[in-house]
């Protein structure tokens, strides 16, 4: 039996039905196109599936998709603006932080959580907040030298 | 100084915006209308006979559209080396490794394929199964592979000089042995494909894939149709490593599968099924023995190595090849003998990784001529500097050097890492290591023998002369080829990075052998090179036929043609340029230099579509004893690392404080790019060094096929690499450029090695290095010493 959840996806405010056993990575990539969420393990190990939940970040392959009712879910889709690519984005393409790609949308989100709490972390606190994001193109140097580029301009996270 | 107006620079990556946003697509983004769900039943035993398979449950439910066995696709051996197809699609006869495909279900959804999956009964007759070198190789064996008696997958037995006489001459010699474990890949994309045979007898299959034009050669002799109707489509794929190198079975059983439902089929792996195919990896075991003189000079290497390999042969052939004939360089060898054996087992097939079948090599040597160094009394970057090759130097097994930057890299890291005020200096429990390494810029020889070009690259000029169109087979797989190939197209034709679109990874677009090797730069940069140059010839001669100037005295440059001597009266071009593009915002100053893209439109106007073409097959390269094929190469790319590590003497626990990293990469087309690859590749090495090992139970079953028990490095392992990126102009690469890709992470394992050692004092010969062996070891030390 279907279930109704009332949900926000990227501002968005939606209804679905959706299966008692569907993730959420499913639904957003198999129901709602959303295929910018990638699912690398579907264990909840490997990040690729990050999505910020409620300010949080999230596997959205461990949360069930009728966990999101009543929430507000971010995905990578949700991330650009009418004035183009998020800060945090534009700094991953300028600073080379993405070779293959696959983990770079959880890696942006997981970067975007840690910067609306955080807007001054340091090295220490970036590589904490993308410990759970695993990169086996990168050696990560990259990634975290574009999350500082955005903590240090002090640019505001929408 | 050079005057590269678009390479050799900074430049992001063309794919990094789509990337970024989320809108590129990787083989699971991607869907079919009528697109059915596969799924494959795998052996849940290491070997056994199959007695009797009943599909007829699967076939019953509803929803299934087609469940296929060996019965149904045929036998048909395929493999990498075709001197060793040892693979069928599925297993006729019997199972070789838990994982071992038997059959495969398409139905409506994934959901039913698996349940169909659950609902085929097969009956083994469980046979002994052998799962390490020992087991296979004692008398009287199970044996893996019936054509294969005693499980030697393959042999090698090679010397070069006279080994005797150089150990003869040598005032100490010495012997070890160095074990590492097992790898996997664990690049984040699993492998998916969809197979798509319903258009008129013509497949089209998407793969995550290294390797377009391999798996479209096998998936045309598999299923029998003629190579001209099978195209491969790589869309985004998010990284390979090597095990994405060779043919998996779900692209061959997607392709039957749609063949069979004339609709189109898709499959995926799931985390552990990418840790069952595997293909990463091999274990190594080195017996090594050297010899040298007291002055430092290295003098021979007997090199004996055992590959535990699996059950099938994928790259094996090469890697127990690359595993002796990787240790003729950097150091100049005159004497070298390597017996090489390649073993089958009842575990899942190993293949190619990173530093293809080097990796192991140079982690055992490294160790020990460190250890040899000391023992004469001399320091460790001086004894590398004393025996390093240099450019020209040709190796004992003919490898040319035809650029070589190896003392450059010593230097550069011993001078970036302050080696001489910290070697000795540092306090127990800190130490400081140093090693070097080289790889290849691409494989001489194709995996199957063929005089075929390996890259065909097509430009094609926009009919309206402003954007060229690059096609081309090579396959980016994240390492950043498509942006390489559009800077080494934008240089080459004198016109901006943005003006250039490149399209990939499709066999439509020619022959291109693929991301292996670290061959696409030097090799595919070649064939993108000569198209781009046959492009502006063209172009040029329009403009000089119009113009009545010598095409030898025009260039492009900046996007604008450039004239030598004096600036010919041009306005009847413009003129025409103009005319046609009224209201137009963009069109020229009228003042202004002859634009690239009006003289490209001018050339349409008079010749039709403007089409270059460049190809690269590289010239007669090594020598011609068994087996001289691999490791030949037209450029090799040599690095130099230091590493400074932390132990911490009571519990074992090591941890990476700074990596200093020098690689010669010719010439850095795009020096992010570059860096990447450096930084990856250590990255990718520390995992090996500290903490990655496949396991696996009694009955062959792997135990950590995932990413909480199978540990890679995360942002938390992995410090910063001060990179230093050395050019040495290589004389075979276009623009001077070779590769980086692999090179780099061979010197990452003896390097920590020899840090953990400068930091404890105690030696390990048996990767990883975690806590509970480095703790042992330290004890082990304590133990001798009192």
């Amino acid at each position: 039996m279907k279930r109704l959840i009332k949900t926000t996806i990227n501002g968005q405010d939606l209804e679905l039905a959706v299966n008692p056993n569907q993730t959420l990575a499913d639904l957003l990539r198999y129901e709602l196109g959303l295929t910018g969420t990638k699912k690398g393990c579907e264990m909840g190990e490997c990040g690729s599936c990050t999505v910020i939940l409620d300010d949080r970040p999230v596997n959205s392959c461990l949360v069930l998709a009728v966990r999101a009712d009543g929430s507000s879910i971010t995905t990578i889709e949700g991330m650009e603006t009418d004035s183009g690519m998020h800060p945090i984005q534009k700094a991953f393409v300028e600073k080379g932080a993405i070779q293959c790609g696959f983990c770079s949308p959880g890696m942006i989100l997981s970067a975007k959580a840690l910067l609306d709490k955080n807007p001054t972390p340091d090295e220490r606190q970036i590589r904490t907040a993308i410990s759970g994001n695993l990169c086996r193109c990168t050696g990560y140097q990259k990634i975290v030298e574009a999350i500082s580029s955005v903590a240090q301009t002090g640019v505001k996270n929408e | 100084m050079n005057d590269y107006g678009v390479i050799n620079k900074r430049a992001p990556r063309l794919d990094a915006p789509d990337k970024a946003s989320g809108r590129a697509k990787y083989i699971d983004d991607m869907t079919m209308p009528g697109m059915l769900y596969g799924a494959l039943l795998q052996s849940p035993i290491a070997h056994g006979r199959i007695t009797n398979i009943d599909t007829s449950r699967a076939k019953r439910l509803p929803g299934v559209k087609a469940v296929l066995t060996a019965e149904d696709v045929g036998i048909v051996h395929y493999g990498v080396s075709p001197a060793r197809y040892d693979e069928t699609v599925f297993c006729h006869d019997k199972v070789r490794y838990v994982g071992d495909e038997v059959a495969a279900v398409a139905a409506v959804d994934i959901e039913t394929a698996m349940e169909a999956v659950s609902l085929i009964k097969v009956d083994y007759e469980e046979l002994p199964a052998v799962f390490t070198l020992e087991d296979a190789l004692s008398q009287g064996a199970p044996v893996v592979q019936e054509r294969y008696p005693g499980n030697l997958c393959a042999e090698v037995h090679q010397e070069f000089g006279n080994v005797e006489e150089g150990l003869r001459q040598s005032d100490l010699v010495r012997t070890d042995i160095f074990v590492n474990k097992r790898q996997d890949g664990a690049f984040l994309e699993p492998q998916g494909c969809i197979a798509d045979f319903s258009q008129n007898g013509f497949l089209t299959l998407y793969s995550s894939t290294q390797v377009p034009h391999y798996v479209m050669r096998n998936i045309a002799m598999v299923l029998g149709i003629p190579i001209g109707k099978a195209r491969v489509v790589k869309p985004y794929v998010g990284g390979g490593f090597g095990p994405k190198a060779g043919t998996n079975t779900m692209e061959l059983a997607s392709c039957f599968l749609s063949r069979k439902t004339g609709r189109p089929v898709k499959m995926n792996y799931s985390r552990e099924q990418v840790f069952l195919f595997s293909r990463a990896r091999h274990q190594f075991r080195h017996k090594l023995t050297t010899g040298i003189k007291k002055d430092g000079t290295i003098m021979a290497l007997i090199n004996e190595c055992h590959l535990e390999g699996g059950a099938y042969a994928s790259f094996g052939i090469a890697t127990v090849y690359y595993a002796g004939s990787l240790l003729a360089a950097p150091y100049r060898l005159a004497n070298m003998r390597y017996d090489g054996y390649r073993v089958y087992t009842n575990r899942p097939a190993c293949g190619a990784q990173r530093g293809h079948g080097g990796v192991a090599a140079r982690a055992a040597w490294e160790q020990q001529l460190d250890i040899m160094a000391k023992e004469i009394g001399m320091d460790p970057v001086e004894f590398r500097l004393k025996n390093s090759m240099e450019t020209g130097d040709i190796t004992c097994n003919e490898f040319n050097t035809s650029s070589f930057g190896m003392r450059e890299c010593l230097e550069a890291v011993a001078g970036a890492s302050r080696w001489k005020e910290k070697k000795g200096k540092m306090p127990r429990g800190k130490g400081i290591g140093i090693a070097t390494g080289f790889f290849v810029s691409g494989a001489g020889y194709p995996i199957y023998r063929s005089e075929t070009p390996h890259s065909t690259v097509v430009i094609k000029l926009s009919e309206d002369g402003g954007t060229a169109h690059l096609l081309t087979g090579s396959a980016d797989i994240g390492q950043g080829s498509d942006t390489a190939m559009a800077m080494i197209a934008a240089e080459a034709l004198g016109i901006g990075l943005d003006c250039i679109r490149v399209s990939s990874g499709d066999t439509e677009f020619g022959v291109d052998l693929g991301a292996y090797s670290s061959r696409q730069t030097l090799m595919t940069g070649h064939a993108t090179k000569q198209a781009a140059e046959d492009v502006k010839r063209q172009v040029l001669e329009v403009v000089a036929e119009k113009l009545k100037f010598p095409i030898s005295d025009m260039d492009v440059k900046g996007g604008v043609v450039t004239f030598k001597g004096y600036t010919p009266d041009f306005s009847s071009l413009r003129g025409t340029y103009l005319k046609e593009h009224r209201g137009f915002t963009d069109n020229p100053a009228e003042q202004g230099p002859l634009q690239f893209r009006e003289a490209a439109r001018i050339a349409f106007l008079s010749r039709g579509s403007i089409v270059g073409t460049g190809k690269y097959k590289p010239g007669d390269l090594g020598g011609s004893f068994k087996g001289a094929t691999v490791g030949t190469s037209p450029a090799y790319g040599p690095s130099a690392q230091v590493v400074e590590v932390t132990v911490d003497m009571e519990t074992g626990q090591i941890k990476v404080d700074k990596m200093t990293d020098a690689h010669d990469c010719g010439l850095a087309i795009n020096v992010t790019s570059v860096e990447g690859q450096m930084q990856g590749s250590l990255s990718m090495g520390l995992g090996e060094a500290l903490f990655e090992e496949v396991k696996f139970d009694a009955k062959g079953k792997i135990l950590n096929p995932n990413f909480a028990e199978y540990k890679i490095p995360t942002a938390l392992d992995m410090p910063n690499v001060e990179c230093i990126i050395v050019e040495s102009n290589e004389p075979n690469g276009p623009y001077g450029a070779k590769e980086v890709g692999e090179g780099a992470i061979m010197p990452t394992i003896p390097a920590i090695l020899n840090a953990v050692y400068d930091a404890t004092g105690i030696r390990v010969w048996e990767l990883p290095l975690t806590p509970e062996r480095v703790h042992r070891a330290i004890k082990d030390m304590e133990k001798r010493k009192e």
